[in-house]
């Protein structure tokens, strides 16, 4: 099981109660897949991804950036099972989206850059340690369930 | 792949951090050490704490490093033939770790730019990063 110390378990309940979700899941997709570009792949059927403006503009990608930080928050309110509350979703990534799991890191760093942007000065070195570690946790339960 | 407009903005950012490179460059190497505590192994010699004046200077070797690298992109291999040969024959640090460092300073400048760190931007500069790295490790065998 995952030894979370008070002060990570307080830095992730902060920084996600203070995310506007809607604001931070479609700019860490479409950034995603502007700096990652094959990870385009997986969204044939979003229409124009073009070029850097289409992405960030696509109604489509913002759409899913929602889906998938609202998707993190039930990892936030279960960290000391995240396991077993992803244990679902990561056989649905691998068997019906078949997801290349290196993708989840990807993102989750894109993820990082971008609450890094929002926050500034406050994204200390500390913070930011707290923050990839939950994202390490999330990461490897989502990959858990590929054989 | 970098385009012309590419290689501009990445030296142009990297110029901005030319005059505060000790306070990035501590940064960096702070982030990296809390965030992937493996990393502190080849650090055994100097005092890493925040703030510590090893980090400071050793943090500005590495952004000077960077952002003169970015002047020219074109002629890395050159540029860094000594630092090549150092990495390989003296410091022989593991390159997966250039990945972690690469990524720590993709967070620095993100928390120091915000918005202006826009896709594009973050996107060229991975680019560059992991073209230095790949170069750095080139002696090693």
């Amino acid at each position: 099981m995952v030894q979370w110390t008070d002060f990570e378990r307080q830095t992730i309940q902060s920084i996600f109660g203070k995310m506007d979700y809607d604001d931070v899941g479609p700019a860490a997709l479409s950034r995603c897949l502007v700096v990652y570009p094959w990870t385009q792949r997986y969204f044939g059927n979003f229409g124009n991804l073009y070029n850097a403006a289409a992405i960030q503009g696509n109604p489509k990608v913002a759409a899913h950036g929602k889906t998938v930080l609202h998707g993190l928050v039930r990892a936030v309110k279960n960290m000391d099972d995240i396991k077993t509350t992803y244990a679902e979703l990561s056989v649905l990534h691998s068997e019906k989206l078949r997801v290349d799991p290196d993708n989840f890191r990807l993102l989750a760093d894109c993820l990082t850059i971008v609450v890094a942007a929002r926050m500034g000065a406050d994204f200390t070195a500390d913070v930011q340690g707290a923050f990839q570690k939950f994202l390490a946790v999330v990461v490897s339960s989502l990959g858990r369930q590929y054989h | 792949m970098l385009t012309k407009h590419e290689k501009e903005l990445i030296a142009k950012i990297w110029d901005k951090m030319i005059p505060v490179a000790s306070d990035i460059g501590a940064e960096c190497l702070l982030r990296m050490m809390t965030t992937f505590p493996g990393t502190k192994t080849y650090f055994a010699h100097l005092d890493i704490r925040p703030g510590s004046p090893h980090l400071r200077s050793h943090g500005k070797k590495i952004v000077l490093a960077i952002a003169e690298c970015s002047k020219d992109i074109s002629s890395m291999m050159v540029t860094l033939a000594p630092l090549q040969t150092l990495h390989a024959y003296k410091l022989r640090i593991d390159p997966c770790n250039f990945k972690l460092l690469c990524h720590c300073i993709l967070v620095t400048l993100a928390a120091h730019m915000g918005d202006e760190f826009n896709p594009v931007a973050h996107a060229a500069m991975d680019k560059y990063l992991s073209a230095f790295a790949a170069v750095l490790a080139e002696k090693y065998r």
